[in-house]
């Protein structure tokens, strides 16, 4: 297990006081204390880890945002900045010690400006929210995270979120146009807008994925998108993942930018046959989803491409969607992957992590051996456009070997990843649960280097700490120029 | 005389910055040392040593290559491939009176795009990873070289458009795509900017997917449309059904003349003595904006971006009418281009902050170089 930072005992001691001093903020229903009542507040998408926080503080305006933090600020305590709590990665967790800042009564779509192509909405919408406010004109909110349906825009912001097409339309960061936030100070800023690029520095860019550490998001700005004409999939079988991997590796090569690239191992595929009928063809080592978006004639002829690809890359098995009814049964099983595998195992780890594409069938063999080591089963989805891999580990949290094993299969797995090229994570964010892994991919100047554009944003450290940062730094220690080598400066800051 | 240092690598640059007692203005190949204001230093540091192209992976959509790296050199290499940088970079050496674009760490520091940035985005949204080294003297890198990737801050992007003000850059990757196969445009005549506004905002809210919407006063209203032959043709048809009045098609070679017309701002890039602006503005909000400013300025302008992006000239002046044509605007930025040195000192060249915002700039600043090493006063006084 994670460990978190230890918590500040003189904070706690003063729950009572700080639970007064917000309620002078936020009026009525918006503070909680009882212990009961902050149970539902205790964990996210990541429910291995639990914590009830200090006290629960649901703000309903800016201003009121500001006045907490200032407090926040001029008391030294931490704070926690909540969405919908769908992290997967434990953005969300919240601490013994620290304020935990939930944004969900900001839901309100405060405008839709077709002609801009834009809408202007609070950080507790939905994304699936957007697309429902748009989508009379034809309009949608191109990113779309699996957890769509309920996930916050703040936390996508928050989280840098992606989706099943954010090869050919971007994350997050390429979707919104501007953001209102808070900084710990209480002071108020706007980045950017319905205008185009930022005035400064790209502190809009820097925000979007900062996984609540930099400040606290009060309004979002997002571009909207005219829905494509028309949407056909092709489902290919491959009786190896190397032949699969290729035939992405040669659609790309084509100049061809699918609306949507999924690829499942074999063990994936089972599950989610199992659960939905999709009539996936079982007896195939990889199974690709490739979507065409677009004018009926691009999508026809692109169609015809990609299956004359997948063709020439042994595929055994080919079908090409003929109606709505069956793309969708395509992406039914693909869909519920996650709950398919929840199906045949009590538990489950979700990773995330980016690879270069081609490295996919050295990835593959090396997750195998990692398998037979910790003697636990995985199965595969992966964002195959942008290298974007979804191993599932199946573990029964019941025994606590298990979930260990399960958690160091995990990070093995990661550092697979990095050492082929790749990323810790590609969507989910670092979180707690990729955080003591950063080393693996940054070097401590690396780090220091992020923490230090940290501290010009939150001076004490107070914002979401014991996220992201395998090592909490002092703003001053940062600073300063020459470190002697070897020697801990500040021998007590906390390591953990 | 102004003296140079050209490190040969970054251990060598690395050290050079942390013994460094005065500051730097850095460059690759200087072709845009006329844009943000004049540096206050001593000595260039000449970063075209860093010219080398360390990755190209066609189907990974990726390329890395040194900062110094001549950016014509960079898309001959990709186009060869049959790839672009699909945010389009803008080839400003006619605005600017430079000899060639320029380097990728040029385009970078500056997050120049052209006209697909409505559909594509811009340079940082193409910017995937960086290594460099901070006003400490120290060689750090962030983000990574695969085109998904959400690992710590994105410093990346925060480098992008910091005009060389937070780090000297070695590295950069970014993302590459698929060029177009053909490309068509559909040419509106006759429109004055209040109509061709919200005929370009009709044409980018259709699913025709247009990756130039530019109106050019006295040209037209230009359309662009790029993918496969026939899909181009199928929404050529569908996009001039609804726009219900006469239109012209520029087949792919006039069509591909016209849009480097707009993405180099061509139209106003021979008559040298005149000041230039670029506006980032609500679309809609175009049309009053320049109706207001045609009140008071003798001004020649191109729309692009749908009406977002305004191209702009004034005749010489010694505050090159900042005050007015920024008092006009209701939100958005504006950015001086072209004007002799004395003006872009004397002139806020990149749009004043709100209080908060430039405090919160200057630390972020500080971050990365606490001694003010680097392009001194390149964005403000303070940056």
């Amino acid at each position: 297990m994670l460990k978190m930072p230890i918590p500040d005992a003189a904070a706690i001691g003063r729950r009572a006081e700080i639970a007064a001093a917000l309620r002078r903020i936020v009026p009525g229903e918006g503070v909680i204390e009882a212990p009961v009542e902050m149970r539902a507040y205790e964990t996210d998408g990541l429910t291995a880890y639990r914590q009830l926080p200090l006290v629960v503080v649901l703000p309903e305006t800016t201003d009121q945002v500001a006045q907490v933090l200032r407090y926040a600020h001029e008391n030294a305590i931490k704070v926690v900045p909540r969405g919908a709590g769908t992290s997967l990665s434990g953005g969300a967790l919240p601490l013994a010690d620290g304020i935990l800042l939930g944004m969900a009564r900001f839901n309100r779509i405060l405008e839709i400006d077709f002609a801009n192509r834009c809408a202007v909405v609070q950080p507790g919408v939905t994304n699936l929210g957007i697309t429902r406010a748009v989508e009379h004109r034809g309009f949608y909110y191109a990113p779309d995270p699996s957890s769509q349906i309920a996930c916050s825009i703040g936390g996508n912001v928050a989280e840098n979120s992606g989706g099943v097409h954010c090869l050919k339309y971007g994350l997050t960061a390429n979707n919104v146009l501007g953001i209102e936030m808070v900084l710990i100070t209480g002071e108020v800023i706007r980045l950017g807008g319905k205008h185009l690029d930022s005035e400064g520095y790209d502190l809009l860019g820097l925000m979007t994925g900062s996984e609540g550490l930099l400040g606290v998001v009060t309004e979002v700005t997002v571009r909207i998108l005219q829905k494509p004409e028309t949407a056909r999939a092709v489902l290919v079988g491959f009786p190896t993942s190397e032949d699969a991997g290729q035939c992405v590796a040669d659609i790309i090569s084509a100049g061809i930018i699918p609306g949507g690239m999924e690829m499942m191992d074999r063990p994936a595929i089972h599950a989610a046959e199992d659960f939905v009928h999709a009539d996936y063809p079982l007896d195939v080592e990889a199974l690709l989803i490739v979507e065409l978006d677009g004018p009926k004639v691009e999508v026809d002829q692109l169609i015809a491409r990609v299956s004359d690809i997948a063709r020439r890359n042994r595929s055994s098995t080919l079908r090409i969607s003929e109606s709505e009814e069956e793309r969708l049964l395509f992406w039914a099983g693909r869909k519920a992957a996650f709950p398919a595998v929840g199906r045949i195992s009590p538990d489950y780890l979700c990773m995330d992590g980016t690879i270069p594409r081609k490295k996919l069938p050295e990835v593959l063999r090396g997750m195998a051996e990692l398998a037979l080591q910790y003697d636990l089963r995985v199965a595969n989805v992966f964002h195959a456009g942008d290298g974007n891999l979804h191993p599932l580990i199946l573990f029964d949290a019941n025994d606590p070997d298990q979930l260990e094993r399960a958690e160091n299969f995990g990070a093995d797995i990661l550092r697979l990843c990095v050492k082929v090229g790749g990323v810790l994570t590609g969507e989910h964010g670092v979180g707690i649960e990729k955080r003591d892994l950063m080393p693996e991919m940054f070097s401590e100047i690396d780090l220091n280097q992020q923490q230090r554009v940290k501290c010009a944003f939150d001076d004490q450290g107070l914002l979401n700490p014991g996220k992201v940062f395998p090592t909490l730094h002092r703003c001053a220690e940062l600073g300063r120029m020459h470190v002697r080598g070897g020697r801990l400066p500040f021998a007590d800051i906390p390591r953990f | 005389m102004e003296a140079a240092v050209k490190p040969g690598s970054e251990a060598e640059l690395a050290q050079l910055v942390a013994q460094a007692e005065a500051p730097f203005e850095i460059i690759g190949t200087g072709t845009k040392r006329g844009l943000g204001r004049p540096v206050q230093a001593a000595r260039t540091l000449d970063m075209s040593a860093f010219a080398e192209i360390a990755a190209y992976e066609p189907e990974e959509l990726i390329l890395e290559a040194g900062a110094g790296t001549r950016l014509d050199e960079i898309e001959a290499l990709i186009a060869a491939r049959g790839q672009q940088l699909a945010f389009e970079p803008p080839d400003l050496s006619r605005l600017l009176g430079s000899p060639h674009s320029g380097t990728l760490g040029g385009l970078m520091a500056c997050n120049l795009a052209g006209p697909r940035r409505i559909k594509a985005g811009a340079a940082r949204d193409h910017v995937l990873g960086i290594r460099g080294v901070s006003g400490r003297g120290e060689v750090f890198k962030a983000g990574a070289r695969v085109v998904k990737n959400v690992t710590g801050y994105d410093l990346p992007k925060l480098l992008t458009g910091s005009y060389g003000t937070l780090a000297a850059l070695t590295s950069i990757t970014v993302k590459v795509l698929p060029r177009s196969e053909t490309e068509e445009t559909i040419l509106v005549e006759g429109l004055d900017d209040t109509a061709a506004v919200p005929i370009m905002s009709l044409a980018m809210q259709s699913a025709c997917e247009v990756s130039g919407a530019a109106h050019v006063p006295g040209e037209g209203t230009f359309l662009r449309l790029e993918g496969i032959a026939a899909s181009v043709a199928a929404r050529r048809d569908g996009l001039a059904k609804l726009l219900a009045r006469p239109v012209q098609i520029l087949a792919a070679k006039a069509s591909g003349t016209i849009w480097q017309r707009i993405r180099d701002v061509l139209v106003l890039a021979d008559t040298p003595d005149r000041q230039v602006w670029r506006l980032s503005v609500t679309p809609s909000d175009a049309p009053a904006l320049l109706a207001k400013l045609r009140g008071s300025l003798e001004i020649r302008y191109v729309l692009d971006w749908a009406g977002g992006l305004i191209w702009l000239d004034v005749p010489p002046t010694e505050d090159a009418a900042a005050a007015v044509i920024r008092g006009a605007m209701r939100a958005g930025h504006a950015t001086l281009i072209r004007a002799p040195e004395g003006v872009r000192a004397a002139v806020d060249v990149f749009h004043p902050q709100a209080p908060a915002l430039a405090a919160l700039s200057a630390r972020v600043k500080d971050s990365f170089d606490p001694r003010h090493l680097f392009n001194p006063g390149r964005m403000s006084r303070g940056l």
